[in-house]
Formats: structure tokens, C-alpha cells, sequence
């Protein structure tokens, strides 16, 4: 007989001390750190909206400022290549065909074109989880709600932004200021026009959610419909909403340089990527840097967002995740 | 299947109006004056007398009325005058153009060959392109291929249309000289040497147009293939001895086709949209840079009209796109 005493609850006790909760946006974040482009294009994306805030801080330089002796200047880096060229170091990226600094313009033009994106896709975003959750949840709402959004996706949206644009520039000019009428014009109709798919992923979302078994116990303890779509559907549709997000932020940047570049975005003064690339293609064969500078921030800005999305979107799907 | 045909025809009617209704409020409410252009010494009476020659005295829905029969009554008719040489439309009220004073169709008739040339050659191309890279990227799935295919398609997605063109322009027609940077519209092709120089000036414009189809399908092409590929069938026709060749492409490729298919249908109206941007770009004189014009002139009956065919064209091509989806696929039944 030995007189060791077997602990009947040994088995059951930890062997190691119990690893911290992981909650679910810890696992995002773990998998979200495994796709290399979406970690970049989220960097960068931070990157130049923290660039466009507060270079302007860091490069004083006015953008309106005209400096006529010191007009056409090319970038700094073209003084590597051609011994000739006309630089100088108080413009690192050169000065338009009126003296004005472009490092400057391109910040400004940063500031207009992201405070658009933000906007717009604030803007269509609301009104499409607006739609989706109505039309999921209300089944009276949902018949004629669906069919609205299927008139909308049927509207020819390019000629449609163009023409709204042109029409009501000169009334909202008149009441907001030149930049103010333009910024709410183009934020307006660019929002307007892009709700659409997040309301029908919204919708389908909300659809399946309603029928489970957690609505109907809140449902059955007397929650009323407002609290249910706040407590318990919203949270659960937020990756969706998160994805069309970035998605909506990259099409409004796109949208917004596409009208100022065919003419008819933002006046004359007021610099934006689009609108600096399309002044500058009447003289890019002297001048290339000016189409390709604005060109390039559009294009990594979008990309960038596109491969956030495509993170987002592995990150936030519980199927892929842990794969 | 035709019945289904037929009720979505009937449906797409009321869609239609609904769709011209919003675009005719819209230009109703914008507050651009076609008589601005008209010089003050013209006594009030005598403009009031032009804006009734316009039409517009009339209260709004008489107008609407007005622009519905022209263009879906009186605009047929030519048409058939055109092409039978009958004589319907003698003496009825055109869609007239207030820029030019010629009926807003035969300027749109004249405009159409350009966008389709360059449009529909972009639209193939990038399909020819697209559906090879999608097949080979979803065979080879992470491969070194599919990897720079994911990146290269990013790329086309993000980088729009208005840098990509004058891009290609500094880099082919000002470095190099190879290409024309503007189209000719009057140029005709007789012999070998005219279809050289035709051939030269619309590498670009198509080549811009192209990249941004062939990133979005080759993303469609390469994922159907990949559900497609891990299914049971896949395994038996390789367990009963099929060659490769043929299991992928008859087999897998019919099959993931379906999607794809529709999703080049749903596409077409879009890329008419994008294809503003390029006229406007590479000086094409198409429907694109017709609607431009014509919105900088208040040219409100050309506009009116131009948005409308666009409209025509997104509900044609989604009933097509439907109709299609359920004649691929047995699968599908809407009745």
C-alpha cells in the first residue's frame, strides 16, 4: 500500500496557465498580417492620408503662390540625366507653367481628391446599409425597395455624373462658395450613384441573419426592431460593409479625377490629382513628370486600397481565416 | 425559356420609362437657359416666341410626352424610310439638336461607327487576352504565373484610363514616334499601306480600353475555373483515362465559361461608359466625346437622347445576360 493519495481532479487540472481570450478582431488582425499587398496597400494608404494632412504643415509652401522667374522648373532628379535642365533644390519637384510649386499642389490636390473619397464613400455607405438593412428586415419594404435599387444599377451612371455635374454647378457655386458647391456636388451625386451593391450585400446578409436562432430569442424576450438591427444585425454584417468600403473609397477617388479631368470637377484654382494631370497633358512631351506625378499617386492610392480590400476580405471571412 | 424572355422584355419597358423619366426631370430642373447664347438687343416677345419654337412653352409633361413619341415613335419610322425607302416619317417632328439644327439621330448615326470600331475591337481583345491568362493562372494556381497575373490584373483594375493614355502617348508617340496620339476619323482604308496606317492609330486607344476588361475577367475566368476544377466530375473524366488537354479545356473550360459569359455581357454597357474617358483622350470622334460637346453647349434634346441610348444599351445587355445564363446552364429554370 502506498499511501499516495491519486487526485481524482488531476486530469482535469490546467498544466500550463490559460492563454489569454483571443478576441475576434485579434484573429483579423493575425490573418490579415499574412497577405504582404494588403499590409502595403493599408500602409500606404495611412501613409499618404497622414502625407495630405499634414504636408502641409511640413511644406510651407503656398500652392497658389505665383513665382514667374521661376516657372518651368523640372523635378530635382532630372538634373541626374540632363546637365541642362532648369531645377533647383527650392523646388524639389519642379514648378508649373505659372511658378507655382507642384510639391505643393500635389498635397493640396492629395487633400481634395482623399476628403472626396472619404466623403463619397461615407456618404454611399450610409445610404446603402440604410436600404440593405430596410429591406432585409421589412419584408413590406423589400419588394419595391429592391426594385428602386435595381432601377438605380440600370442608370447609366458615367454620362449621368457628367450631366449632373455640368447642370447644377452654377446654383450650388452660388450658395456654397466655388470649392464648397463643387466638393458637396461631386460628393453628392458620386454617393448617390454608388450605393447600390452595398445595399444588395447588405440585404442578402441581413436575410439569412433574420432567420436564425439568436433574433428570435431577442424577438421572443420583447426587443424591439430598432434595437435588433442595432445590437444584434449590424455588428454581424460589418465585414461585408467593410469590404464595399473599400471598394467605394477607391471607385469615388477614380470617379472624382475622371470629372475633373474631362473638365467639368473642381474650378480652375483649386488643384486636385485629376484636375493636375489633366492641365498638364496639353505639354507633357516637355513636361512628362506632370502627368506621370498626380498619374502615379492616383494609381498607387487605388491600388493600394484594392489590396486593403482583398485583405479585408480574407481577414474578415471566419471560413478562410486560420487557413 | 421564352415566356421568361418575353416577361422580361415587357418588364424592361416600364424600367425604360422610369429610367428616361428620371433623366428628362433631371435635365428639366438644371437650370441652364438655351436662349443665354442669344444676344440681349432681341426683344423679350421674339425670344419668347423662339422658346415656344423649341418646345418649350409647354407645361413638362407635354414635353415628356412630346420626347417619348419622337424618339420611340417618329425616330422608328426613319429608320424605316432608311432602309426601305418608304415614306412613314414625311413631315413629322424630329429629336432636332438646338447646337446644330439637325435632327439629334442622323448626328448620332454618323458619330456610332467610331465608338463601335474602337469600343467592340477593345472589347475583343481583351477577352482573347483575358480568358488564356485566367485558364492558366487557376491551373497553376499560386504559381510564379498566377502570382504576377494577380499582381498585373491589380494593376489594370487601379491605374485608370485617363493616366494610361497619355502615358502610352508620351511613351509611343512623342519618344518613340511609332504611333499617331490622335485618331483620324476621315482616314479610309483602301489598300495595304491605308490598313497599316488605320492599324497604327487604333493600337492605342484599344490597347487603354482593353486593359481595364482584361483585368476584371481574367479575376472571373481564373476563379470559376478553380471551382470548377476541384469538383467530382473533373475526377472521373482523369480516372477514366482522358487526356489533360482534354479534361481542361472541353470539360472544366465549358463549364466555367457560364459565369464568365454573362459577366462579358453585363460588362458591355460599362465599358461604353469608359470609353468616354478614351475619346476624349485620344480625340475620337465618337458618341463619348458627342455627349461631352454637347453637355458643354446645353444641348439639352443631344443629351437627353445620348444618356438614354446609354440606358438602352445597360437593361439590353442585362435581359441578354440573363437570357443567357439560363440557355448555358440546364441547371437554371426561371419558369
Amino acid at each position: 500500500m502506498t499511501d499516495q493519495v491519486v487526485d481524482p481532479y488531476a486530469a482535469l487540472q490546467d498544466k500550463e496557465p490559460p492563454k489569454e481570450p483571443r478576441s475576434q478582431w485579434k484573429d483579423v488582425w493575425d490573418q490579415f498580417k499574412h497577405h504582404k499587398g494588403a499590409l502595403f496597400g493599408g500602409g500606404f494608404l495611412i501613409f499618404i492620408t497622414l502625407a495630405v494632412l499634414f504636408g502641409p504643415y511640413i511644406w510651407t509652401i503656398d500652392p497658389q503662390k505665383l513665382d514667374i522667374r521661376n516657372k518651368d522648373l523640372r523635378p530635382i532628379y532630372v538634373a541626374l540625366w540632363d546637365g541642362t535642365a532648369k531645377v533647383g533644390w527650392g523646388n524639389p519637384l519642379g514648378t508649373d507653367n505659372l511658378g507655382r510649386d507642384i510639391m505643393a499642389n500635389l498635397i493640396a490636390g492629395g487633400r481634395a481628391s482623399m476628403a472626396v473619397g472619404w466623403a463619397a464613400m461615407v456618404l454611399a455607405l450610409l445610404i446603402g446599409t440604410t436600404v440593405g438593412v430596410i429591406s432585409g428586415y421589412f419584408r413590406k419594404a423589400d419588394f419595391w425597395l429592391m426594385r428602386f435599387t435595381d432601377l438605380v444599377l440600370s442608370l447609366p451612371i458615367l454620362p449621368l455624373l457628367l450631366v449632373a455635374v455640368t447642370l447644377f454647378r452654377e446654383p450650388l457655386r452660388a450658395n456654397f462658395g466655388p470649392e464648397g458647391g463643387m466638393f458637396i456636388l461631386i460628393v453628392g451625386v458620386v454617393g448617390l450613384t454608388s450605393w447600390m451593391q452595398t445595399a444588395r450585400i447588405v440585404r442578402g446578409d441581413i436575410l439569412a441573419l433574420k432567420e436564425r436562432e439568436f433574433i428570435l430569442a431577442a424577438q421572443s424576450i420583447g426587443t424591439t426592431s430598432g434595437k435588433i438591427i442595432r445590437r444584434h444585425l449590424l455588428p454581424n454584417v460589418i465585414s461585408p460593409i467593410m469590404v464595399s468600403a473599400t471598394l467605394g473609397l477607391a471607385t469615388a477617388i477614380i470617379t472624382e479625377s475622371a470629372l475633373s479631368f474631362l473638365g467639368v470637377g473642381f474650378p480652375s484654382d483649386f488643384p486636385t490629382w485629376g484636375k493636375l494631370l489633366a492641365d498638364a497633358v496639353q505639354r507633357m512631351e516637355q513636361y512628362p513628370e506632370r502627368v506621370i506625378l498626380p498619374g502615379i499617386l492616383i494609381s498607387l492610392t487605388v491600388l493600394g486600397v484594392n489590396y486593403l480590400g482583398d485583405g479585408l476580405r480574407d481577414a474578415l471571412d471566419p471560413r478562410i481565416r486560420g487557413r | 425559356m421564352l415566356t421568361f424572355t418575353i416577361r422580361r422584355l415587357i418588364l424592361s419597358i416600364p424600367t425604360l420609362l422610369f429610367i428616361s423619366f428620371v433623366i428628362f426631370m433631371l435635365l428639366q430642373l438644371a437650370p441652364g437657359d438655351p436662349m443665354a447664347q442669344v444676344p440681349l438687343t432681341v426683344p423679350p416677345e421674339v425670344k419668347e416666341k423662339m422658346r415656344e419654337a423649341l418646345g418649350l412653352g409647354q407645361p413638362i409633361m407635354v414635353q415628356y410626352w412630346k420626347w417619348i413619341v419622337q424618339f420611340f415613335w417618329i425616330e422608328p419610322q426613319v429608320l424605316i424610310d432608311h432602309w426601305f425607302g418608304t415614306a412613314f416619317a414625311e413631315g413629322k417632328q424630329r429629336v432636332i439638336s438646338w447646337q446644330t439644327r439637325s435632327p439629334v439621330m442622323d448626328i448620332v448615326v454618323q458619330r456610332i461607327p467610331q465608338t463601335l470600331w474602337v469600343v467592340g475591337l477593345s472589347y475583343v481583345v481583351g477577352i482573347l487576352i483575358a480568358i488564356p491568362i485566367g485558364i492558366y493562372s487557376a491551373y497553376r494556381q499560386y504559381s510564379v504565373f498566377d502570382q504576377s497575373g494577380t499582381f498585373i490584373t491589380m494593376i489594370g483594375f487601379s491605374i485608370p484610363p485617363f493616366f494610361t493614355g497619355p502615358l502610352l502617348i508620351v511613351v509611343f508617340s512623342v519618344q518613340l514616334g511609332w504611333l499617331p496620339s490622335i485618331y483620324d476619323t476621315t482616314h479610309v482604308v483602301t489598300d495595304w499601306s491605308s490598313f497599316k496606317i488605320q492599324f497604327q492609330q487604333m493600337v492605342m486607344p484599344v490597347m487603354v480600353l482593353a486593359l481595364q476588361t482584361t483585368a476584371q475577367l481574367s479575376r472571373y475566368m481564373r476563379s470559376s475555373m478553380l471551382d470548377n476544377l476541384s469538383q467530382d466530375y473533373v475526377r472521373t473524366a482523369r480516372a477514366k483515362g482522358l487526356k489533360e488537354g482534354a479534361v481542361v479545356m472541353v470539360h472544366v473550360l465549358r463549364n466555367s465559361m457560364i459565369p464568365v459569359i454573362t459577366v462579358i455581357a453585363l460588362g458591355v454597357p460599362s465599358i461604353f461608359g469608359g470609353a468616354i474617358i478614351t475619346e476624349n483622350v485620344f480625340k475620337v470622334n465618337g458618341i463619348g466625346q458627342l455627349l461631352l460637346t454637347a453637355l458643354f453647349a446645353n444641348d439639352i434634346p443631344m443629351v437627353m437622347t445620348l444618356t438614354f441610348i446609354f440606358a438602352i444599351l445597360i437593361v439590353l445587355f442585362n435581359l441578354i445576360a440573363d437570357v443567357l445564363y439560363g440557355v448555358l446552364d440546364p441547371r437554371i429554370r426561371y419558369d
